[in-house]
């Protein structure tokens, strides 16, 4: 009699539950679909597919609770069913060879959306014509800047994530002579002029443009193609005692100084930056219409790429369908603003931008031979009849 | 004489195609087919004069034959060169189609037999949907309410008309030519008179204050156009340099002379106005001579599509796959093999006829056969039909074109249904902008699409055979499912292969290779619907009825995946938002439930089994 542990083994290689976990994730896709139109594609992504489970909270109480498998459930499920199958059932052979490749294929292109999922890296570049820029910026991450600028020479940034903010905890890093409270963060908010407000409660700020403006918190907003405008207020403390209450902003676009033991500080919230060991200089961003119309044809981007070491300067084209790829990245044409002036890029970091490719080829390969198996067999069965039916006659 | 039966079909058919070839017969004396084939510029396309008048039509009415109020039935051109040129007649023309007893209430009418409006009959109204067109306008198109979407949608459709009128003529000038002809005269002093304001020296005030009110009067012309009817200056190298004639005179101020094009236009309105047919087509005569000396290739494709709109090749390969379903239907009752011959070779000639469209409109617009949402409709029925003249030659039992009719039918009633907004030969959008993804990953997966409709329709075929009729055949039931079994084959590997050639193009061109966007979401519910009918398949998991019940609820799979998801409004790929579509969509899944219900029924229920059963 088979161990437990054998039959349940096997039941691994059950085509039945390869039927089960296919309509299971189709089930998912379409559920997913559906909810993206309020949730936001970015919400979706994290809440179906990058999860074990779909929660759903309990009515009435806080507790969440598993209500459907998720994307890395059902996918790893797939994969174990897979490999099983083709370890215990599928016999390598010839007939089967199409079926074999197209299995792998399949593997690879799971494996791959798995790492793309968590080795990917999006990051935007904003670069006004004639502008040379050596960082990307987040889409999402936040970061606060503290930038000591005494120096004409260099800028010395201490760059605190504003996830480090969101705790309301105190701050203090060793190249800054001062400590950082967060009194109070908002992680969507609108900035207004006091003027505009005028029954709004006193400014906590005293420092800086805070006195001059109001925040408003704001519910955070999933839409795709709506920000989030975070916001904190920050109570500072040198060694002499408090130096004061700021307020920083995403709404705030310029930087706020302070001076302490000699030293120009400069604070401001901007959005997270990476910086990289190139750079790249806008010459010039066309955005080609349509003769008379205001359809577009054609967004491209003629930049200059340059390594500070000198060895690599030249001139790319980077357009829709066309994008850049350099030291590992992958410069995309993604919009533009400014009257035409200023070009958007999309920069991505993906290691395994290539399984899909390979992936692609090996099912379709495979697929083409096991189906050509069966035409062939299909075909020479429905000849020898009519043959046979000839015969007869 | 019975057997030339499916010959004499074939001759019926092929005369009917030719016929549609044929000019058509002018019963005016103005050469108005010379007119329509006139080029102009529009939303970034050189087209005929006569496709703007037909897609004009059809956007506001929702169809191309057109009858004046005194019972005559007009030509799309003729209409047209009645609103260009004759506003008093054509201000009386009902070409506004209302038939939302709300909106009929904005002009104080109640819904009755009439449905289609002229604007005189409107204009008391106007006002008040300008009104509400404001309260609407601000609201977001996916939660405006019906009300909301039919006071846009007709608020767009005067706003059109009322841009026409001033496309080529002025609306309100009683004799457009005679004010031109009167420019014409002044230009020399008016623009002298201009000049000197300008460099700061003494002017006549007069001359000025006339001069700026023709000025005035040009540039609202040059506003409330977007037809570019003036070609480019010979010493002009770009070729793409079309004006329209309010620019056009504008710019005489500074050229010292009117563009004789202009003056070609108003003299053929004021042709057409005072019914003067000699000088009408004289000048139409004059002026296509003129541009062909420059434009000759241009002119030889305005002619071909003026032709192609003529022939409504789709229309008549629809009205014969109609023919071909019907005879297919009859051959399983009486003379099978005759009719059965008749049913392909009809099926043939229609979808010659269609390809011959597809390849026409390749031609004209220099793209691969899918670019928007007609044209994937019109492709996914190529495809099918091209796959069902596939199977009638393997099978000869007039299944293939009965399923081929059915869906290539089907098929080109909803692209006729999506051409009611507007040109379909549209200019493709910068990330479009790719012939070498046009024609692999949206063709590969088109095709998908089509293969997967094919195989629901041979299992609706299978069903009502066999549950409602007893003509379903222990060896009809096996070929039918070997057919389906080959065809969903087919749709797995190009569905697949066309959702990872998408995936690869999204990868040039927005940086990753899958989103979970809404649209990549439903190819890839098809890929998933059609593996799990293949493994059930290969895992003995259902018999013939089973999967015939799969096969048809791949129907509804790729109808989500096709229009469902463009409904959402989400994601990267919505760019086709269609209202009345909805419920049409509702209808069709449920009628798809319901035959698999029927499907479900026990086997000695069904009437071709319980006959079987019997003998």
């Amino acid at each position: 009699m088979p161990s437990p542990l054998k039959s349940l083994f096997r039941s691994f290689t059950s085509l039945r539950l390869t039927v089960v976990l296919l309509v299971l994730a189709m089930l998912l896709v379409f559920f997913a679909t559906l909810a993206q139109v309020d949730l936001g594609i970015l919400a979706v992504q994290t809440q179906y597919f990058r999860s074990l489970f779909v929660m759903a909270r309990v009515p009435g109480t806080g507790i969440a609770i598993p209500v459907f498998p998720g994307g890395y459930l059902i996918g790893g499920l797939l994969l174990l069913n897979l490999t099983a199958a083709h370890a215990y059932r599928l016999k390598l052979t010839w007939s089967k060879s199409g079926l074999w490749l197209t299995h792998f294929g399949l593997i690879l292109l799971l494996f791959g959306e798995l790492f793309t999922g968590l080795w990917q890296q999006e990051s935007l570049m904003l670069i006004d014509q004639g502008e040379t820029k050596t960082y990307s910026e987040s889409y999402v991450r936040t970061e606060l800047a503290v930038i000591d600028t005494t120096d004409p020479k260099f800028d010395d940034v201490v760059a605190i994530p504003t996830e480090a903010l969101e705790n309301l905890g105190t701050i203090q890093h060793p190249r800054l002579p001062f400590r950082i409270h967060t009194a109070a963060f908002y992680p969507n908010s609108a900035l207004r002029m006091r003027s505009e407000v005028p029954n709004a409660p006193p400014s906590p700020a005293n420092q800086g443009f805070g006195p001059q403006f109001v925040i408003l918190p704001q519910p955070v907003t999933y839409k795709q193609d709506e920000q989030n405008l975070p916001a904190a207020v920050l109570e500072l403390t040198g060694a002499d005692g408090p130096l004061g209450t700021w307020i920083v902003s995403m709404g705030l676009t310029e930087a706020q100084s302070l001076t302490v033991q000699g030293h120009t500080y400069e604070l401001i919230l901007r959005p997270a930056r990476h910086y990289h060991p190139f750079s790249i200089t806008l010459l010039k961003f066309s955005h080609d219409r349509y003769p008379g119309t205001d359809i577009p044809r054609n967004f491209s981007s003629r930049v200059r790429l340059r390594t500070p070491d000198g060895r690599v300067d030249r001139e790319v084209l980077i357009y829709m369908n066309n994008p850049l790829r350099f030291g590992g990245l992958t410069f995309y044409q993604k919009g533009f603003q400014n009257d035409d002036r200023t070009t958007i890029l999309d920069v991505v970091r993906n290691p395994s931008w290539l399984l899909p490719y390979v992936s692609c080829v090996l099912m379709g390969l495979g697929l083409v031979i096991q189906f050509g198996i069966q035409l062939t067999r299909f075909l020479r069965k429905r000849s020898a009849t009519e043959a046979a039916a000839r015969v007869a006659a | 004489m019975k057997k030339s039966l499916p010959f004499l079909f074939l001759l019926l058919g092929a005369v009917y195609v030719v016929s549609t070839l044929a000019p058509p017969r002018s019963k005016s004396e103005f050469d108005v087919r010379g007119f329509s084939r006139l080029p102009v510029l529009a939303d970034g396309r050189l087209k005929p004069i006569d496709t703007i008048a037909r897609t004009s039509l059809l956007e506001l009415q929702g169809k191309q034959d057109f009858i004046a109020p005194d019972g005559t039935a007009l030509q799309p051109v003729e209409w047209l060169l009645d609103v260009f040129f004759n506003p008093a007649v054509a201000d009386d023309y009902q070409h506004f189609l209302i038939e939302d007893p709300e909106v009929l209430a904005v002009f104080g009418k109640e819904q009755g037999t009439q449905k289609r409006f002229s604007l005189n009959e409107l204009r008391s109204g106007l006002p008040e949907l300008e009104r509400q067109m404001k309260l609407a306008d601000p609201v977001d198109e996916p939660s405006r309410s019906a009300f909301q979407r039919e006071v846009v949608k007709l608020y767009q459709r005067v706003i059109l008309y009322q841009r026409l009128q001033s496309a080529v003529s002025l609306e309100d000038s009683p004799d457009f030519l005679a004010e031109i002809l009167r420019f014409q005269q002044m230009l020399p002093s008016w623009a002298a008179t201009m000049q000197a304001r300008k460099a700061g020296r003494t002017f006549s005030d007069q001359d000025a204050k006339m001069a700026d009110a023709f000025l005035a009067r040009f540039q609202f012309m040059s506003d409330s156009s977007d037809l570019l009817v003036i070609p480019p200056d010979p010493g002009n190298p770009d070729p793409t340099a079309w004006q329209k004639i309010g620019s056009s005179l504008a710019g005489s101020f500074t050229q010292g002379a009117i563009n004789p094009n202009v003056m070609a236009y108003a003299g053929l309105g004021h042709a057409w106005r005072l019914k003067q047919p000699h000088e009408f087509n004289d000048l139409v005569q004059l002026f296509t001579a003129q541009l062909a000396t420059r434009f000759e290739p241009q002119m030889q494709k305005c002619r071909a599509e003026e032709s192609f709109n003529h022939a409504e090749p789709f229309y008549s390969s629809m009205m014969l796959y109609v023919l071909a379903f019907l005879l297919a239907v009859v051959s399983w009752l009486k003379w099978p093999d005759l009719l059965q011959r008749s049913a392909f070779w009809l099926m043939l000639l229609a979808f010659l006829v269609a390809t011959a469209g597809i390849a026409t409109r390749m031609w004209l617009e220099g793209r691969p056969p899918v670019t928007n949402l007609y044209s994937s409709a019109l492709f996914v029925g190529w495809v099918a039909v091209a796959l069902c003249l596939v199977l009638e030659k393997i099978y000869r039992n007039a299944i293939g074109a009965a399923a081929g009719g059915l869906i290539g039918f089907c098929t080109l009633i909803i692209a006729q249904h999506l051409a009611l907004s507007g040109d379909t030969m549209e200019m493709m959008r910068a990330v479009l902008d790719s012939n070498f993804w046009l024609a692999t990953h949206v063709v590969v997966i088109t095709m998908g699409y089509g293969a997967t409709y094919l195989a629901g329709i041979l299992a609706i075929i299978y069903i009502v055979r066999g549950a409602l009729t007893t003509s379903l055949a222990q060896d009809t039931a096996d070929a039918l499912t070997r057919m389906v079994y080959g065809i969903v084959c087919f749709a797995t590997l190009f569905s697949l292969v066309g959702t990872v050639l998408g995936g690869i193009w999204a990868d040039q061109s927005w940086g990753r290779f899958w989103g979970w966007d809404p649209k990549e979401n439903g190819a890839l519910i098809i890929v998933l619907w059609n593996a799990i009918i293949l493994h059930c398949r290969w895992g003995g998991l259902v018999k013939q009825r089973g999967l015939m019940m799969l096969a048809v609820f791949g129907n509804v799979v790729t109808s989500w995946s096709w229009f469902g998801v463009n409904m959402l409004g989400v994601g990267l790929h919505s760019y086709g938002f269609m209202q009345s579509a909805f419920y049409w969509l509702i209808g069709f899944v449920v009628l798809q439930l319901l035959i698999i219900a029927v499907a479900a029924l026990p086997k000695q229920k069904w009437r071709s089994f319980q006959a079987a059963g019997a003998s």
